[in-house]
């Protein structure tokens, strides 16, 4: 029996394989999208892992010192007092357009376990034993070890010493021996910190008995990036959620049409006998193996979408985090299940309702379509109730929540509340855009709110993708909006040149002061506050800084405060993060407290910054190395000065550098920033059309019985097919002028709510109608697309089948 | 002359090879005049009937309504010709679901320009249908629904009314009624009526009568 039920229901599909491609192609395109961002995520998070490995120094503590840079000495009176310390110099390097990190370990005092590994390393080019330690230990001297990816972005240099390729480093890091690296970035006798071996002896003297602001920490700045990072993924799991959302819609408007359509042979197969429990459970198994099929396809096209969008994510997290992923891909069972798990749990969602109705299917009444609509029409009101409960507990989220997960849920609620207020609203709008027009208008209108309960699912699926669009891409908007104008003000300086060595800067400034208007030297110290290192930045007087800089609020005599040496200013972050106004007292060290005087924006830095009067700073850091000076001149005379600084001072050309490719720079990273962001949302709209024609296709089958006396009473297949383009044009257009709004909501708890619990800061909202517009066009080519076949299929459908209608028993 | 039809030839394609349903079927109706098409099933009754309303095109022949040829023409011009000239009643299904009884009475006549809500109110009052204006379709009853399309057939005032099997789905006194209704409403307005049934004593009401067999009227 039940192989001859079984039949029966799938000769359904055999009879309507386009209904069956559909029904798969939906399920699997939901599938894919989930899946794809889960791939992405796990993939940068395994190799955060790995970078986490060798940028932390496995779990080693660290002595910094006061300022940026230690000196030799320091480590020579450690080392006598008994600390039992290794330094490490560290730099950046630029080669050709490339910028890397170029470390230095003292090969003799580096712990034992890594020296083992790196010496087989050296000899055998095998993988590294203990990643956490490999990049500390060098065994032979001018040799440079980086990851093979890095050593690849290298290329050919000359010039450098050999180089070994070393897994299990971190991309972008090469590491050499001390004297290498000192040679190499010109700071002989510098160190940048030192790593406290374990087991230190007992009964060593304090730090400050050997030099003055010595102390213990542990890895700066790998809690900011940890941090900065999850709220990437956080991002990336909520569009995730966005597009599984979509797909679910998809899938459930999917099986509820399929069963829609087998009505009338379920109900033949009751009448004959089939036991209810029986038909369903056989329903359900039909569910589940098309289920599995189109997870295992979506899970594929997943992985494929991961593999297309995944160099970008890692330009997007190097842009916005400076954190480094490999630009691959690997396939990992993990989200092969999860993807399956999806497919099958949400087809069992959405086949809850199918099959309910199936059990309460009635065996006598008429196998109209009609039926199916009249209960979507009672569900309206409830689902007006639900949209406004959502909606307010979502408003009510971004005013009282605090942290990311109120931000999210907040996005949450106010999505699926305006998805579901959708046919609610449109049911409206149609009714009463049906009333007092011409015969045809009137027809078409009511006839397009009479299948509204039929396309709801496929509509609002199209709204949610729609308004993500528009928050998303009005928020990248406003994010590159405020960003240039930024760079603009904070780029002011026409030529930045940087010196080799701290005995060259003076050398440096001496030789340009005369040749340009300003010399303003850019040189900072980090300090801890309140347990975070902060950069703070000596700041020489200069119209520059008061003409340019993006202060958001402070004192009217802000910047003479500060250049008198009695004021700071801080940014944002700092600010948000110590809760400082202007006006508060922000402690720099445990005797030196300044007034904040202003607070100025400083988009795209994760740590806190600061400014004070260059005097102050270096009478307390005296010997802190300042390397960088930003050149005030005449455009016109860049060039020669260029010329100088080569032939006359002789410093290298990579060591001068003009704004315009500074800033051109910076912007070029992040019009890529967001580049997966776009492509998600392009490939949600795309699903979203695909279910809205895969919605008209399956309801243009069951629509014949209400157009045939259209036809027949005087209306050409051809112009019923254009009206049928016409209405999917219609309903995607009116989801459009919904999706705007909602989609500007969107954006505002982006950047009000959730990217001040992520970056911390306010970003400033623009409104780009220029976007929506172009958006608007894209769900017209959507809708247009949708509509076609079937509206094709309309203008070519036999005679002989509308005439079927009239003589049909049905 | 209203209907001139004459030498129609019409096949199917079936998996059996072609099925000649009409083999050179020609008559004529004059307006005012009243026309019963009888025959077996599957004799080509609702076929021939679909042909003159130019919902189907015949492989041979001609139709011509009001000195007007309709067989051969394009999709567009047989559409128009329909909406204006032609009222049509089908056995079932002929009403527009997603409009309410005044809206589907309504409907052709708005379509082609003849709207006059006097009339339709007045025939919608003959009909017995004066309660039910607001209702849609899946709230009537079977005969109910069948006086909605007659009366819509009848609202544009066409020339030709085609009606194939309109009482099909009702008892014999329901049936007879809403026939005696369609006949007076008819001759009221002048128009030619052609009109399929089964039944031999509804045939009879009728003015004339051809019997559909073999291809071939009798
Ligand atoms: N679309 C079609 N394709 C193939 N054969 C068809 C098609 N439509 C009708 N036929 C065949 O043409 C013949 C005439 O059909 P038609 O519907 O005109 O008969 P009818 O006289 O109206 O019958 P009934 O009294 O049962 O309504 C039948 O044998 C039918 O099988
Ligand atoms: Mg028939």
């Amino acid at each position: 029996m039940n192989r001859v039920v079984l039949g029966a229901l799938l000769s359904h599909w055999r009879r309507h394989p386009l209904q069956l491609l559909t029904l798969v192609l939906g399920l699997a395109l939901a599938t894919a999208l989930w899946s794809g961002v889960q791939a992405i995520n796990a993939e940068a998070r395994a190799s955060y892992a790995r970078a986490a490995g060798a940028l932390g120094q496995g779990d080693l503590a660290q002595i910094t010192g006061p300022e940026a840079l230690m000196t030799r000495e320091t480590f020579v009176a450690l080392r006598r007092a008994g600390w039992l310390v290794t330094p490490v110099l560290e730099g950046p390097m630029t080669l050709g357009r490339a910028h890397f990190t170029l470390r230095g370990v003292d090969a003799m005092t580096a712990p034992a376990p890594a020296q083992g590994a790196m010496v087989a390393t050296g000899k055998g080019g095998q993988k590294a034993e203990t990643q956490g330690a490999a990049d500390i230990a060098v065994p032979e001297g001018g040799v440079i070890f980086g990851a093979p990816e890095t050593l690849l972005r290298l290329g050919g240099q000359s010039g450098l010493p050999p180089l070994r390729p070393l897994a299990g480093l971190r991309q972008g890091l090469l590491l050499t021996d001390m004297a290498t690296a000192e040679r190499l970035l010109g700071m002989q006798g510098w160190v940048s910190r030192f790593l406290l071996l374990a087991d230190q002896p007992m009964g060593r003297p304090p730090l400050s008995s050997i030099a003055a602001g010595l102390k213990v920490t542990q890895k700066p700045s790998g809690n900011d990036l940890a941090r900065l990072t999850a709220s990437f993924h956080l991002n990336l799991t909520a569009f995730g959620l966005l597009s599984f959302a979509v797909g679910l819609f998809i899938v459930h408007g999917a099986i509820g049409l399929a069963f829609e359509q087998r009505r009338a042979g379920l109900r033949s197969l009751r009448a004959i006998g089939v036991p209810l429990g029986r038909l369903i459970l056989l329903s359900l198994g039909e569910l589940l193996v098309i289920a599995a099929v189109a997870g295992l396809i979506g899970t594929l096209l997943g992985y494929l979408i991961a593999g297309l969008l995944l160099p970008d994510v890692a330009a997007t997290l190097r842009g916005l985090y400076g954190a480094d992923i490999a630009g691959t891909l690997k396939f990992r069972p993990g989200w092969v299940a999860a993807g399956l798990a999806m497919a099958i749990g949400g087809t069992l969602i959405a086949a809850a309702q199918a099959l309910w109705r199936l059990a309460r299917l009635p065996l006598l009444a008429g196998a109209h379509p009609r039926a199916w609509a009249q209960g979507g029409k009672r569900m309206l009101g409830v689902q007006a109730m639900a949209a406004a409960a959502l909606v307010a507990g979502g408003g009510l989220f971004a005013a009282l929540g605090g942290g990311l997960l109120a931000g999210f849920l907040s996005l949450g609620g106010i999505l699926l509340g305006a998805a579901l207020a959708l046919p609610v609203i449109l049911s409206l709008a149609l009714g009463r855009a049906a009333r007092g027009r011409s015969a045809l208008a009137e027809w078409f209108w009511a006839d397009t709110r009479q299948q509204l309960p039929g396309l709801s699912l496929a509509l609002m699926a199209l709204m949610l993708a729609l308004s993500a669009n528009v928050g998303v891409s009005t928020m990248v908007s406003s994010f590159r909006q405020t960003f240039t104008g930024y760079l603009d003000q904070r780029l002011a300086s026409e030529l930045y040149i940087s010196a080799r060595t701290p005995g060259e800067s003076a050398a440096l400034a001496a030789f340009v002061a005369p040749r340009v208007r300003a010399v303003l030297p850019i040189w900072s110290v980090p300090i801890s506050i309140a347990g975070r290192q902060v950069q703070v930045y000596g700041l020489v007087d200069d119209p520059t800084y008061r003409d340019n800089w993006p202060v958001l609020r402070g004192a009217a005599d802000g910047w003479d405060r500060l250049a008198a040496g009695r004021g700071v200013m801080i940014n944002e972050q700092l600010g948000y993060r110590l809760g400082l106004a202007p006006g508060d007292m922000l402690r720099l060290a445990p005797d030196w407290s300044l007034p904040v005087v202003g607070i100025y924006s400083d988009y795209g830095n994760p740590e806190g910054q600061a400014l004070v009067a260059s005097p102050s700073l270096a009478a307390r850091y005296p010997s802190a190395p300042r390397l960088r000076f930003g050149l005030r001149l005449a455009r016109a005379d860049i060039p020669a000065l260029r010329r100088a600084l080569t032939r006359d001072f002789g410093l290298p050309a990579e060591n001068i550098i003009d704004q315009s490719a500074l800033k051109a720079s910076s912007l070029a990273v992040f019009e890529r920033t967001f580049a997966v962001t776009g492509a998600l949302n392009i490939l949600t709209l795309a699903v979203a059309g695909f279910a809205l024609m895969t919605s008209f296709l399956t309801l243009s089958d069951m629509r014949l019985p209400q157009l045939a006396p259209v036809w027949a009473l005087g209306l050409t297949r051809r112009r019923l097919a254009w009206l049928e383009l016409w209405r999917s044009l219609a309903l995607a257009g009116f989801t459009m002028v919904l999706a705007v709004p909602v989609g500007l909501i969107l954006a505002w708890v982006l950047l009000n709510v959730v990217n001040v619990m992520a970056f911390g800061w306010r970003l400033p909202m623009y409104l780009f109608p220029g976007e929506w517009l172009r958006l608007g066009g894209l769900a017209a080519l959507a809708a247009a697309l949708a509509g076609a076949l079937p509206a094709r299929r309309l203008a070519r459908v036999a005679p002989a089948r509308l005439l079927k209608v009239f003589a049909d028993e049905r | 002359m209203l209907l001139d039809v004459s030498d129609l030839w019409k096949s199917y394609a079936t998996p059996d090879g072609a099925q000649r349903v009409l083999e050179g079927v020609s008559f004529r109706l004059k307006a005012g005049q009243t026309l019963a098409l009888t025959g077996e099933s599957g004799s080509g009754k609702s076929t021939l009937l679909h042909l003159v309303a130019g919902l189907e095109a015949p492989d041979k022949g001609l139709v011509t309504l009001q000195g007007k040829q309709l067989s051969g023409r394009s999709d567009a011009i047989r559409a128009a010709m329909r909406r204006d000239r032609i009222g049509l009643v089908f056995q079932q299904f002929n009403l527009i679901p997603s409009l309410s009884v005044q809206g589907n009475l309504a409907f052709q006549a708005r379509l082609a320009g003849r709207y006059d809500p006097g009339w339709i109110s007045e025939m919608a009052a003959r009909l017995g249908l004066s309660d039910l204006m607001n209702r849609y379709p899946e709230a009537l009853s079977g005969g109910q629904q069948q006086r909605v399309a007659i009366g819509r057939a009848l609202a544009a005032r066409p020339d030709l009314i085609l009606a194939d099997e309109p009482t099909g789905n009702l008892d014999e006194s329901s049936a007879d009624a809403v026939i005696a209704l369609m006949l007076d409403l008819v001759a009221e307005s002048g128009a030619g009526l052609l009109m399929v049934t089964h039944s031999p004593r509804l045939a009879g009401f009728l003015g004339a009568r051809l019997h559909l067999s073999k291809g071939r009227l009798r």
